[in-house]
């Protein structure tokens, strides 16, 4: 589950790590007011803005309506409800949205930490995540802050390090040590590096999270090491344990046909393509959108019904996939193992007849467990439904209709 | 002989007298699986499905000789289950359980390397080797008996392949669904290396997905001690970057476990890759030699 850069803080502090302090507002009317606030907490004179959305990129991107960047710096109280106005209730285009953008409830207005002081600032990369192939998380860390990681990853491979955590002891001091040194600090802004890497580290086991990525973390004029920005990504599958972060879902982020199919228990993924596919199994609902490509189509999602493919699911599965216009044709596909195919093949009919009328050609394959007898269900129901049994007659029909 | 699970092998359930636990642990009986009992704390001494019932994996062991053990206990619960397995000393432990958090299988894969033990899955359709076991989920008589192997993280896609690969003509030695979580116990690799050097196993197809670098891995390993044809296909060559494909562990990150990306590998190191999922039986009958 991805969170708002807010959100993400407050769990960062929750664990003792240092971050850029900041205010949320959601309406323009309390900008003003949330600042000075956040001047008598912190003694800041200057305000950065920062829209809250699930994209990166925000810095360089722009406010469709008001061509504001998403990221924004005021110079003093007087310019802060300006800038807010520039951004909140916009539309931001970045490059990681679409044209359209993503539409911006939420800014978060948060104090100016690149002061001038006894040294000059320094913006490191740090982030923790899963190393699949260890079996063991790692801290990836590089003197290149504030840029694109990816980049940075391909220019200048050398200048991008990894920590290995022991998973039965945790990270340990040495450890935090040889960060700091990398990262070429010394005196108090090493101190304040080891702790800042272990708390971090133990921010990442302690809420579960499967991501957390801080770009820039800031070596402030006067040493302080603080995370100026923060993506977390929790674990799904760890919510049930911390139901505070799961109260943190911002469900508007999200596609509103993923979350109407998630509370189905359907397993749904939007694209742009015009073949919908409704399949059994995660894999096999891959590879039937691979075979909708080889036959001339393209898949217009991903959706695994799971295993048991009743009626009512097929029939939820049938909504959900006819909401898009650009479907020119649905390809059903279900290995019958446990689930048996006629029960399959009468759950299509019954849900194809209280639909009504289905304006699409449906080809429905149907293999394993009664799969003669489901086709002859298919065959025999006079619907505009094509049965095959093998997996390439379904590519060949899939064919045929879209010719 | 097959690997992992044959006629000989001592079965027991964790989460045996539970719903999914009940129905599974019927079907693999009927299938003829020696199924030598079940564990579910606090109901031990009792009767299940005619078999015992232990309090723990230890006294299913000690009691019952117990070699092997599937788990269908819930995701919360699902990693003790495994430490335990291993901890009592068993030797196969097949985890069904779909959704265990990724930071518990993180201390599990590192508990577990202390034991003589191989952890297939988290959240994998399970092992069989046709007319000895059925140790899973899987619908056993798809599996016809014969000599080609299959590894694959998908279930249903599993399935497919065997029947594709029995109306080629052909049947399957064993077949291993290693599962689709971030971190599995048994790598597409090991799998693989299990299967090559089974005696009754004359090829193998290797079934991966998008995500990870599993099959690259399997793929060195097959072009350096590889004495058998492996067919090969990646699932999710049309799924976007970045969006999750039903398996925690399908996702695209970066240029090199995108499914164009693994098959380019695969080929280079001598794997025969199908493009269409339609294709693995006819392309594995083609290279054995067999026509239906």
């Amino acid at each position: 589950m991805n969170l708002h850069e807010y959100q993400g803080k407050s769990i960062l502090q929750k664990f003792g790590v240092s971050v850029q302090r900041g205010v949320v507002v959601d309406k323009i009317e309390d900008a003003v007011a949330s600042a000075k606030k956040l001047t008598e907490e912190t003694g800041t004179s200057w305000y950065v803005v920062k829209a809250q959305i699930h994209a990166g990129g925000r810095g360089k991107g722009k406010v469709q309506e008001t061509d504001s960047n998403g990221v924004v710096l005021a110079k003093g109280i007087d310019h802060v409800e300006e800038k807010v106005k520039g951004i909140l209730g916009g539309h931001l285009v970045t490059a990681q949205t679409n044209g359209k953008g993503k539409k911006v409830n939420k800014v978060l207005i948060a104090e100016d930490v690149y002061y001038p002081g006894v040294s000059e600032p320094s913006e490191f990369y740090m982030s923790v995540l899963l190393d699949r192939e260890k079996g063991r998380n790692i801290i990836m860390y590089s003197t290149e802050g504030g840029m694109d990681i990816e980049t940075v990853a391909e220019k200048t491979p050398h200048l991008i390090f990894k920590e290995e955590i022991d998973p039965r002891v945790g990270i340990q001091g040495f450890q935090a040590r040889k960060i700091a040194f990398n990262l070429g600090l010394s005196g108090d802004a090493f101190k304040q590096m080891t702790i800042f890497v272990t708390k971090l580290y133990q921010a990442y086991e302690g809420c579960d999270a499967s991501m957390f990525e801080i770009n820039p973390v800031l070596k402030t004029s006067d040493n302080k090491v603080i995370a100026v920005d923060a993506k977390v990504t929790l674990d799904g599958n760890a919510l049930y344990r911390h139901p505070d972060y799961a109260a943190m879902r911002d469900i508007s982020e999200e596609d509103p046909l993923d979350v109407e199919a998630g509370e189905a228990g359907l397993n749904f993924v939007k694209l742009d393509g015009n073949v919908a596919c409704m399949v059994n199994g995660a894999g096999l609902a891959m590879a039937t959108m691979d075979i909708i490509k080889y036959s001339g189509g393209n898949p217009a999602n991903f959706l695994d019904v799971g295993g048991t493919a009743d009626a009512e699911r097929v029939e939820k599965a049938f909504h959900i996939i006819l909401k898009d216009p650009n479907v020119k044709a649905i390809l059903i596909n279900i290995f019958g193992g446990i689930v048996r195919c006629d029960r399959v093949a009468q759950g299509v009919v019954d849900a194809y007849k209280n639909i009504g009328n289905i304006p699409v050609p449906i080809i429905v394959r149907l293999q394993g467990t009664n799969a003669v007898e489901a086709k002859k269900l298919i065959d025999e129901s006079g619907l505009n439904v094509h049965s095959a049994v093998l997996l390439q007659e379904a590519a060949d029909k899939v064919k045929q209709v879209l010719a | 002989m097959s690997v992992l699970v044959n006629k000989n092998s001592k079965v027991i359930v964790q989460g045996f007298t539970g719903s999914e636990g009940t129905f599974h642990a019927e079907q693999m009986i009927a299938y003829g699986t020696n199924v030598v009992g079940g564990v579910t704390p606090g109901k031990g001494g009792s009767t299940h499905l005619n078999k015992p019932v232990f309090n723990s994996v230890q006294e299913a062991v000690d009691k019952a000789g117990a070699n092997v053990s599937i788990i269908f206990v819930p995701p919360a619960f699902a990693a003790d289950a495994i430490m335990e397995a291993a901890n009592a000393g068993i030797g196969v432990i097949v985890c069904i359980t779909e959704g265990i958090p990724v930071n518990d299988m993180v201390k599990v894969k590192e508990y577990i390397k202390a034991f003589n033990c191989r952890l297939i899955g988290p959240n994998c359709p399970g092992v069989i080797s046709a007319d000895e076991a059925k140790v899973g989920i899987m619908p056993g008589f798809v599996f016809k008996k014969g000599r080609i192997g299959i590894v694959s993280k998908s279930g249903t896609l599993t399935y497919e392949a065997a029947d594709q690969v029995a109306k080629a003509g052909l049947g399957i030695s064993t077949a291993i669904g290693i599962g689709g979580d971030p971190i599995i116990g048994t790598t597409t690799k090991e799998a693989v290396e299990l299967l090559m050097n089974d005696p009754d196993t004359d090829g193998i197809v290797m079934i991966g997905e998008i995500g990870g670098n599993l099959e690259a891995i399997a793929a060195r390993w097959i072009k350096e001690n590889g004495n058998k044809p492996v067919v090969g296909f990646i699932a999710g060559e049309t799924a976007p970057k970045g969006r999750t494909m039903g398996h925690a562990g399908a996702i695209v990150g970066g240029h090199d476990d995108t499914a164009e990306a693994k098959k380019r590998i695969l080929k280079d190191c001598g794997i025969h890759v199908v493009d269409s999922p339609a294709q693995i039986g006819n392309k594995m009958a083609e290279i054995i030699g067999v026509t239906a």
